[in-house]
């Protein structure tokens, strides 16, 4: 019907003084934007196809092409945006749940741009990271609140199993399956090369990757797919997955046709069957059911693996943080409600939540006046952009993060926001062998790496500016933050004064 | 303008310390005397000296220094006192006028030892009972402040340079085997005297010199413990720590030394396997309480004394030995000025503890 006639929000722009009809935008153009009109001789594209990848943007050897936003407009109106007008289209022509993907795009306060570092001037020296060491090591798990010692007076070493990392970033959870094997082996190869963890989420381990155990938490979820004793046995650590900050309160859903070969194999369901992880565990409907779930991994491990409890951050974060590190979990790990997704409905994904900021300021803030912040370490993520929010984070509360956007930006993600698609042109988020392959591994890893290298070192510059020269010495030091425009309610929560106070 | 603990002062200090391993007992002229030699390193805001071995007629019984700001506070706080301990003797402490020290508070003493009913009740040891009532004191009578609360030590400390706050408590009276001393460099001005160091819990007594950048990340963690910073000196914090590690942890100096100053990974790697498993065992456990950023503090307890750099070196100090006698200060000249032929003068490295005990 006419009144479904959405206009494409993107327009495809082509210099046709600089298109050489190569018609390499065709061939790499999974939504089948561009062709050849043979009555023209020129190439011509469908707007309404392009989900502004820049797949053919990139590619193309003449840079013809690129896209814009559309200047179409319905009439101005705060209320009633294009978006809400054009969405409400979609629902009553289709009666269904509006899906998206990657994080919450809304303009919600993002509190790390509205916090300031402190830097050392006069009373004490700043350190030179190129000239000084600089420590970015940190473990993450339970401290013992005693030391013990043996009958000759030497200490016993009565840590609990430990994770330890070289710079406090970890790949946060996304299954194969959501993720293609090559980015699922870009992610493990740099997580070893780097001396970090990356997390499989609920998808299961692929055979191929089980050597790169060591740097690898497998994550154990509502739908249970994967899991099995060699699957907990070859990881460093397990995660059990309460919630995503994308989509608190909902669990998952691959569809069928994503469901195909080593995917099925891996997930240990059969070919073309949907993957649906319900909303809850259905064995945990309350915090004396986690403890079980957890000492029953802990059982299934011996005893030798730190285990994750991640929640997506909500309204009573604090006190659900509090349980979880009363019920023998070793670290805490919380999503933020801009956490990214492979697939969420959007009401949920731009409207449940809070953010990570205010919630790991609260969840450090109580475990502490609880006097248990060593029974667990804090993991945030959701979403953790650059190293600046890093700094941020730690100074704020948290011993590590979690990233995963910022994982698939360096393969090449371009935050086109299509994911559940499953047409990924850039190989990421897609199982179709012609585009998985558009993503080399060698190169993945190397990119990964990269990022994270370069984030060590500003993350150390930042520190040596502080006069910090161990990253331990950051962690909850909040009187190294400064808020900026931020109301005494806001500065409040998050433990820290505003700027020239 | 903001009372010290409402507000954080950064400073900049002098430090001095003197002790006898025979346990001779020396006057305080001698501390006086050395500290006054760092004069420009101090600014005439803040000086104290904390004297071990200086109450042996009373050696069992906590001695409790107290300023009050009003008779209100002093009242409350004896009637506290007396709730919670047998107060055995109590006196103003002996002071002189001197020009360079003004505005003083009350400034009373009182030996005391914990009512054994209601040390019985608490169930706690006597040790962390006194604690308990110390930082109560502290932060809950308004007016009252509990600076000094060891048995057979003292801290005397206010505002002014040290030198002055010496004669003004009347240090040349007292005999003791060790004695440190504090001039301090705040970056603001100070006009409390509870803010000058050095700063005491039980008989651990601390004077520092620097500004530490882990502070808050220190500050937040041993806070746990119920420990209650009301100063936000780095001075108040250390002193928690070390309260932590040696008498409740039970771990040794050396060992507490090598959290607060903890060698960099890169060492402990190097060092071998039953040393390096200790030393990373103690850096992750404790992680929290490494202090980051330059100090130089000298840690006087029952019967002996530790000096001890950050883990860069970012604060002079120096030791000298002769005989039994041994000196350490933040310049040379502050110990020349009390024996100007050491056998042996030396800086130790950065993160390296000199413990020295009685013979």
């Amino acid at each position: 019907m006419s009144i479904d006639f959405l206009y494409p929000e993107y327009e495809v722009i082509r210099n046709l003084d600089r298109c050489i009809l190569c018609r390499a935008c065709e061939r790499q153009c999974a939504n089948d934007v561009h062709h050849l009109d043979t009555d023209i001789d020129r190439m011509v594209s469908d707007d309404a196809k392009c989900v502004n990848c820049h797949r053919c943007v990139s590619l193309c050897p003449t840079r013809a092409l690129k896209i814009v936003k559309t200047d179409h407009t319905f009439k101005t109106n705060s209320n009633w945006t294009g978006e809400s007008i054009t969405e409400i289209y979609r629902q009553a022509a289709t009666g269904g749940v509006l899906l998206a993907s990657m994080g919450n795009p809304k303009d919600f306060p993002v509190y790390f741009d509205k916090v300031l570092l402190n830097a050392s001037q006069v009373t004490n020296p700043s350190i030179d990271p190129l000239r000084e060491p600089m420590e970015t090591k940190v473990f993450l798990g339970k401290k013992p609140q005693k030391i013990e010692r043996d009958r000759a007076g030497k200490l016993i070493n009565n840590l609990e199993p430990n994770l330890e990392l070289s710079v406090p970033v970890m790949f946060s959870a996304m299954s194969y399956g959501s993720i293609s094997y090559n980015a699922h082996e870009s992610l493990a190869r740099a997580a070893e090369e780097l001396g970090v963890y990356y997390n499989t989420g609920e998808g299961g381990l692929h055979n191929d990757f089980y050597k790169y155990g060591k740097n690898t938490i497998v994550q154990v979820a509502s739908g249970r797919f994967g899991v099995h004793k060699d699957y907990l046995q070859a990881a460093a650590a397990v995660e059990i997955k309460m919630g995503q900050g994308a989509k608190p309160g909902i669990g998952g859903h691959l569809p069928g046709t994503k469901i195909v070969g080593d995917i099925s194999r891996t997930r240990m369901i059969p070919e073309g069957t949907d993957a649906i992880s319900p909303s809850p565990h259905h064995d945990i409907y309350s915090i004396e059911d986690l403890r079980q779930l957890v000492y029953s991994l802990k059982e299934a491990t011996a005893y030798t693996k730190p285990v994750i409890v991640k929640i997506a951050a909500v309204h009573n974060v604090a006190a659900i943080a509090s349980g979880i590190a009363r019920s023998g979990a070793d670290i805490i790990s919380i999503d933020g409600f801009r956490g990214g997704t492979g697939s969420a409905p959007t009401r949920i994904r731009d409207n449940v939540g809070i953010p990570i900021e205010l919630a790991l300021a609260s969840v450090d803030q109580r475990l502490r006046e609880e006097g248990i912040r060593g029974n667990v370490s804090i993991v945030v993520g959701g979403s953790i952009r650059n190293s600046a929010d890093i700094v941020k984070a730690i100074g704020l509360g948290a011993d590590a993060v979690y990233i995963a956007t910022a994982a698939l930006l360096a393969l090449g993600c371009h935050l086109c926001r299509t994911c559940h698609y499953g047409k990924c042109n850039w190989g990421i988020a897609t199982q179709q062998p012609e585009l998985v392959k558009r993503l080399n591994p060698d190169m993945g890893f190397q990119r990964l790496v990269n990022m994270v290298r370069a984030w060590q070192h500003e993350i150390k510059e930042m520190m040596g500016g502080m006069g910090i020269n161990s990253i331990e010495a950051l962690k909850g030091n909040r009187l190294m933050l400064r808020g900026v425009g931020l109301n005494e309610k806001e500065l409040e929560i998050l433990g820290i004064k505003h700027a020239g106070e | 303008m903001l009372r010290e603990g409402d507000v954080r002062i950064p400073s900049g200090c002098a430090i001095a310390g003197i002790f006898s391993k025979a346990g001779e007992r020396m006057s305080g002229a001698g501390i006086i005397k050395s500290i006054a030699t760092m004069h420009d390193r101090s600014n005439g805001l803040g000086g104290g000296f904390a004297g071990y071995g200086i109450y042996p007629e009373y050696k069992d019984l906590y001695a409790f220094h107290i300023f009050y700001e009003t008779q209100d506070a002093r009242d409350n706080c004896e009637s506290f006192l007396e709730r919670y301990f047998d107060i055995v003797n109590l006196s103003k402490i002996p002071t002189t006028r001197t020009s360079g020290i003004t505005n003083e508070p009350l400034i009373w003493r009182y030996f005391v030892y914990p009512l054994p009913t209601r040390l019985a009740d608490s169930q706690m040891d006597e040790k962390e009972y006194t604690v308990h009532s110390v930082i109560r004191i502290n932060t809950r009578i308004e007016g009252a402040y509990v600076f000094s609360s060891g048995k057979n030590m003292g801290v005397f400390k206010g505002v002014g340079f040290p030198e002055d706050v010496g004669r003004f408590y009347r240090l040349d009276e007292y005999k003791g085997y060790c004695w440190t001393a504090h001039g301090r460099y705040p970056t603001n001005t100070p006009g409390w005297w509870g803010g000058a160091h050095p700063f005491a819990m039980l008989d651990y007594s601390i004077v520092h010199n620097g500004e530490i950048s882990s502070y808050d990340a220190n500050r937040r963690y041993i806070e746990m413990f119920g420990y209650k910073c009301k100063l936000l000196t780095d001075t108040e914090v250390i002193t928690y720590i070390i309260d932590y590690l040696h008498r409740r942890q039970g771990l040794s100096l050396e060992e507490a030394a090598s959290v607060m100053a903890a060698p960099f990974w890169s060492t402990i790697e190097r060092k071998p396997p039953e040393e390096r498993e200790k030393l990373r065992y103690l850096r992750n456990v404790f992680a929290s309480l490494l202090i980051n950023g330059p100090f130089s503090i000298l840690l006087g307890f029952e019967g002996g004394m530790m000096a001890l750099n950050d883990r860069l070196k970012l604060r002079s100090m120096v030791v000298a030995e002769k005989g039994d006698m041994v000196y350490v200060a933040s310049e040379e000249c502050a110990i020349r000025t009390l024996e100007p032929a050491p056998e042996r003068i030396w800086a130790p490295k950065g993160g390296e503890p000199v413990i020295i005990t009685l013979n």
